[in-house]
């Protein structure tokens, strides 16, 4: 399994160019709980599981190019257009996905194909690129209008999300749709104005799409996921530090159980007896824990646990840690800049009226996959935390030469010899007296006078 | 060493250190001395230039606009504070909120061990209010900030207008590749040392606070503003903070490549520097502005709400706004650009600022003395101690030839017991541990017994325990062991010279101003006690040369230094005042400058007063 893992992050590296090829047994965990394998694969051994994270990497232009190379339009056509790089990086959040998982390919499941799918998030920040104003376009965020749809493409549509608006008293949208949909979203019911790509009415007369939201209000107040943490590293100096996980269960009356993951590279050594889970101010004991313990230079620690989120409440979770002394050569460029740990993952079942299931395998259509309705008393989540930057002692890297040439030589000239000399006891010995002599003190000792 | 392996030179090398060891220790103090007064020669100093590549050649343009709505937003802040009588919390969040940012809260109180009667505080309660600006698509690992303190009065509502004008500005710009924390605090360093440890989720020095719910990952630089007029002529930045650390000497050469190019006269400890280093009068200028640096990192205290940065390694300055009397003014605006460009190539740092020295000291803000050139300084008064105590040692293995007669000889055989040595130690640092401990914990029983208030009965114990420890009967030994031998003095003048010599070593290693100024005085005490010079006059020189009076020396010479003397009575009333603030800067914020004068140098400096009265 490893060797195939290491030949899939090369050749995904060399697909999207990214630095996945760094990708290797000092970051990749084995999950036992937290990840199973997606699609038809439906395997429940946890040994052909693999997960890593390259938190130090950032996702840029040129890994946006190969990605949208993999549409069947390219960037030419269809929805693909509005992905101008200089404007999806002029956001506040972005984000690119890839998943494959084997699925049937008929409703008997005989054969099986591999489905691609691709995802990209991007958040606009209104302060930045509105102007002071309440308002989005199209033409505004991604400088470009929609004129076609890819003439490959199955569906090709625009959702828009106006369930707090149903009598336009918040937002005007322009041009209006007639096409509603409705679909239950992270366990809320939304209603959606629909765009429909490839239908000619939808480009109306002017022959290309330009949607238009004008605020009128003002005012919006902010939602609080119910769900949501934040991580981060207390303590100060450079020997030991502590790292805090705090989950926030926003639900007002219900509990629901997470699964957290953590994988921490080995040069944190992580002091597993001072792992405490509180909630309210209240020891909150997990109800499973797989731990395991990092190797140096070989593999990170790994630490799952099922935690219990009682309603309305913050879970803290810390354990504190020794930051190792690297070898000089295991140092990164910038060694003063620090060293990352990647963002946990929790995955929670969160408690609501109406679920979604994210692993359908009968259905082909992709969009059933974004928005999949199916009432349950649960969706599910996987939330990952910010990562951590923490300092490791690091020696002076400006001038190595003289450093270790000046080190050396105070160690071996000074000490050295200093040591000698503390250590050894001096006695004068008088030299052999000469034959002469000798014969002259014999002489004087048979007369009985002091030798010379 | 080829030297000392040869038991003939090695002889001679030991009979000439001791023959000449008084000449040798006058010439090292001397020499000491005159080197430290050279540090301030321009010509014997080196340029500062900015070490840092990420922020040397990046082209940076500043554009803020609106120093106007800042200095108005400055008044409506003044206005609230004034009809809520505090910090406008409710105001502040909602102006935060109005700028795009993240705005999050913090209350915290303190009871301070005794009331500080310069701020006229006793129970503190209030609320930190910052905003965080998210850097977009940043994963939110490092943040900078900049902080404005919500001080009393009319002061320092600019500095708040102006932060909540460039956190607008600073919205609506995308570059960021950091997290940049906008932080008012209320009750100056108590709000910072809150905030801090709250960001921290550390407690040392036992304050409540409620935990922060906002986070911007490790903090990279902070930069604190002090801005009180509208208008000003000079910017001055303030460095020294807790326990003598000093910020990475880059951003202070960034502050000053900024003065330059926006045209900001900027200042160190108020002192513009000149051009004329090879007159005198410059040459004074010079040393006026290092004695400054000097004294203020010796009193081991934050001179600026930055200094309780350091602690966390992060590299943190006070700029503060000064409007004199002089022609040339800035307005805010410029003031708003400067501030622009310096976080804008904080934020283009790709690693934190390590690249440069943190141990200097700075006669003037163009010029800098780096640890190399001033160790030495105190290298010479270190090695006059442990000459000092090679003397005493080579006394120990070939005793001079006056001990001819039989007492002597049987005298010398029986070494002094362990006993003798260890009396002394101890006491002394009992009478240590009660100046450290007794002043807080009998302030109740001394405010009910005499007519003072509990800051001077705190004060006035701790004098009263030091000049206990005086009288204390050091003697002890002659119970022990009957009369005080010679041999015992000399070992216990060998303890304390080595103690002394560690002590200052490692003092100096931290913090060199303190160092610097404790060997100063200390070193000629330990040189040149014994039993057997004239009692009173030297009694007289060693209480002068005493920790408590170099504090009191230092007071007036930092006065004089300031170019605003006193009269002896208000520095009476000043050094209490100085005595006290160094005991709440240890219990507020964990300077470790009155624990170390208490626990260590005074009871180092009561085994040489030990050693005047041996017999």
């Amino acid at each position: 399994v490893d060797a195939t893992w290491k030949e899939l992050t090369n050749v995904l590296s060399g697909i999207f160019c990214a630095s996945l090829n760094f990708i290797d047994s000092t970051n990749t965990v084995q999950p036992s709980a937290s990840f199973k394998p997606l699609g038809i694969a439906n395997g429940t051994d946890h040994r052909f599981l693999r997960y890593a994270t390259l938190p130090r990497e950032i996702v840029c232009t040129e890994n946006l190019t190969p990605w949208k190379k993999l549409l069947p339009c390219g960037s030419k056509a269809g929805l693909a257009v509005l992905l101008k790089s200089e404007k999806l990086f002029h956001s506040s959040f972005h984000s690119q996905a890839v998943h494959i998982r084997p699925v049937c390919q008929d409703q008997q499941c005989k054969t099986m194909s591999l489905e691609l799918r691709q995802t990209l998030n991007v958040v606009f920040d209104l302060h930045t690129s509105g102007q002071g104003k309440r308002e989005w376009s199209l033409f505004k965020m991604f400088s470009r209008t929609l004129t076609e749809a890819c003439p490959l493409a199955a569906s090709s549509k625009i959702y828009i999300d106006i369930t707090d608006n149903p009598q336009e008293e918040q937002f005007e949208l322009s041009p209006a749709t007639p096409l509603l949909s409705q679909a239950v979203v992270l366990g809320d019911r939304r209603t959606f104005s629909v765009y429909d790509l490839t239908q000619q009415v939808t480009f109306g007369t002017v022959r290309s799409l330009n949607v238009l939201i004008r605020w009128k209000s003002t005012e919006g107040d902010m939602l609080r996921p119910l769900l949501h943490a934040e991580r981060y590293v207390a303590g100060y100096g450079l020997q030991t530090g502590e790292i805090h996980t705090l989950m926030y269960n926003n639900h007002p009356f219900r509990s629901f159980p997470v699964l957290l993951l953590d994988s921490v590279p080995w040069y944190l050594r992580l002091y597993i007896h001072t792992l405490t889970v509180t909630s309210k101010g209240k020891d909150n004991k997990p109800s499973y824990i797989h731990y395991e313990p990092s190797k140096d230079r070989v593999r990170p620690h790994l630490l799952e646990m099922l935690v219990q989120l009682p309603p309305h409440s913050v879970t803290e979770i810390t354990v504190q840690f020794e930051r190792a002394l690297l070898k000089w050569t295991e140092y990164t460029p910038d060694p003063n800049h620090g060293f990352y740990v990647g963002s946990s993952v929790i995955s929670a079942l969160v408690p609501s009226t109406v679920a979604m299931n994210t692993n359908i395998t009968e259905e082909q259509p992709l969009f059933s996959t974004f928005f999949p309705c199916k009432e349950e008393s649960s969706y599910f989540v996987r939330v990952y935390t910010e990562p951590l930057l923490v300092n490791l002692p690091t020696p002076d890297f400006s001038m190595p030469y003289n450093v270790i040439c000046l080190t050396c030589t105070v160690v071996a000239v000074g000490y050295g010899s200093l040591y000698n000399l503390l250590t050894r006891s001096f006695q004068i010995e008088e030299p052999n007296p000469g034959l002469a002599k000798r014969i002259a003190n014999i002489i004087r000792k048979m007369r009985g006078v002091p030798p010379l | 060493m080829g030297l000392l392996s040869d038991p003939n030179r090695r002889r001679a090398l030991i009979s000439l250190l001791t023959r000449l060891n008084a000449p040798i220790c006058v010439l090292c103090y001397f020499a000491g001395v005159c080197w430290f007064m050279g540090l301030a020669f321009e010509p014997f100093t080196l340029r500062t230039y900015m070490s840092e590549n990420a922020m040397g050649s990046t082209m940076v343009e500043e554009r803020f606009p609106s120093g106007e709505r800042a200095l108005a937003t400055g008044r409506e802040f003044a206005a609230h504070k004034k009809k809520v009588g505090g910090m406008p919390v409710d105001w502040l969040v909602k102006t935060m909120q109005a700028r795009g940012l993240e705005v999050f809260t913090q209350s915290f109180s303190r009871t301070l061990p005794f009331p500080d009667e310069n701020k006229e505080r006793y129970i503190v309660k209030g609320t930190n209010v910052y905003g965080i600006l998210r850097a977009p698509r940043a994963p939110r690992t490092e943040a900078l900030v900049l902080s404005a303190p919500c001080s009393p009065g009319d002061n320092n509502n600019q500095a708040v207008g102006l932060l909540l004008g460039l956190a607008h500005y600073f919205r609506s710009q995308i570059f960021w590749a950091k997290d940049i924390i906008f932080l008012v605090n209320e009750h100056d360093l108590i709000g910072m040392q809150a905030w801090l440890e709250s960001y921290h989720h550390t407690n040392t020095t036992g304050m409540d606070w409620s935990p922060l719910q906002g986070r911007g990952g490790s903090i990279q630089a902070a930069l604190s503003l002090e801005l009180s007029s509208d208008v000003i002529t000079s910017f001055d930045i303030v460095l020294e903070g807790l326990n003598g650390q000093l910020p990475n000497l880059d951003l202070a050469n960034l502050f000053y490549a900024f003065c330059q190019k926006i045209g900001v006269l900027c200042t160190i400890q108020g002192k513009l520097q000149r051009n004329d280093w090879d007159s005198v009068s410059g040459y004074s200028h010079a040393v006026q502005t290092m004695m400054l640096m000097v004294m203020k990192q010796a009193s081991g205290r934050p001179w600026g709400d930055h200094g309780l940065f350091l602690r966390y390694h992060i590299e943190a300055a006070t700029v503060k706004g000064i409007n004199s009397f002089r022609q040339y003014k800035t307005d805010v605006t410029t003031v708003g650009r400067l501030l622009e460009g310096i976080f804008r190539k904080l934020n283009n740092l790709l690693e934190r600022l390590h690249q440069s020295y943190f141990f200097y000291l700075m006669p003037s803000l163009s010029h800098f003395v780096s640890i190399g050139y001033y160790m030495p300084a105190f290298g010479l008064l270190a090695v006059i101690l442990l000459l000092r105590a090679l003397d005493l040692w080579v006394q120990f293995a070939n005793p001079p030839a006056v001990t001819v007669d039989g007492v002597a000889d049987i005298e010398r055989q029986s070494s002094p017991g362990v006993l003798s040595v260890l009396t002394p130690l101890v006491i002394s640092h009992l009478t240590g541990a009660a100046l450290y401990f007794l002043p807080t914990r009998f302030q109740e029983t001394a405010v009910e017994h005499f007519p003072v208030s509990e800051t001077e009965a705190v004060v006035l114990t701790a004098i009263a325990v030091y000049t206990a420890g005086l009288a204390l009967p050091h003697n002890t030994h002659r119970l022990l062991s009957g009369e005080g031998t010679e041999q015992g003095w000399r070992v216990l003048k060998l303890v304390a010279v080595l103690y002394l010599a560690v002590l200052l070593g490692c003092t100096a290693l931290i913090n060199f101003s303190l160092g610097f100024i404790l060997a100063l005085t200390l070193v000629p005490v330990a040189a040149f006690v014994t039993p057997h010079v004239p009692k009173t006059l030297s009694a007289v020189i060693l209480v002068v040369l005493s920790p408590a009076c170099t504090l009191l020396f230092s007071v007036f010479f930092f006065q004089e230094l300031q170019e605003m003397p006193v009269s002896f009575q208000d520095g009476w009333l000043l050094y209490l005042s100085v005595i006290s603030q160094g005991m709440l800067d240890h219990y507020l914020y964990g300077s470790l400058v009155y624990p170390l004068i208490a626990l260590m140098v005074y009871p180092c400096w009561l085994l040489f007063w030990n050693i005047l009265f041996w017999k």
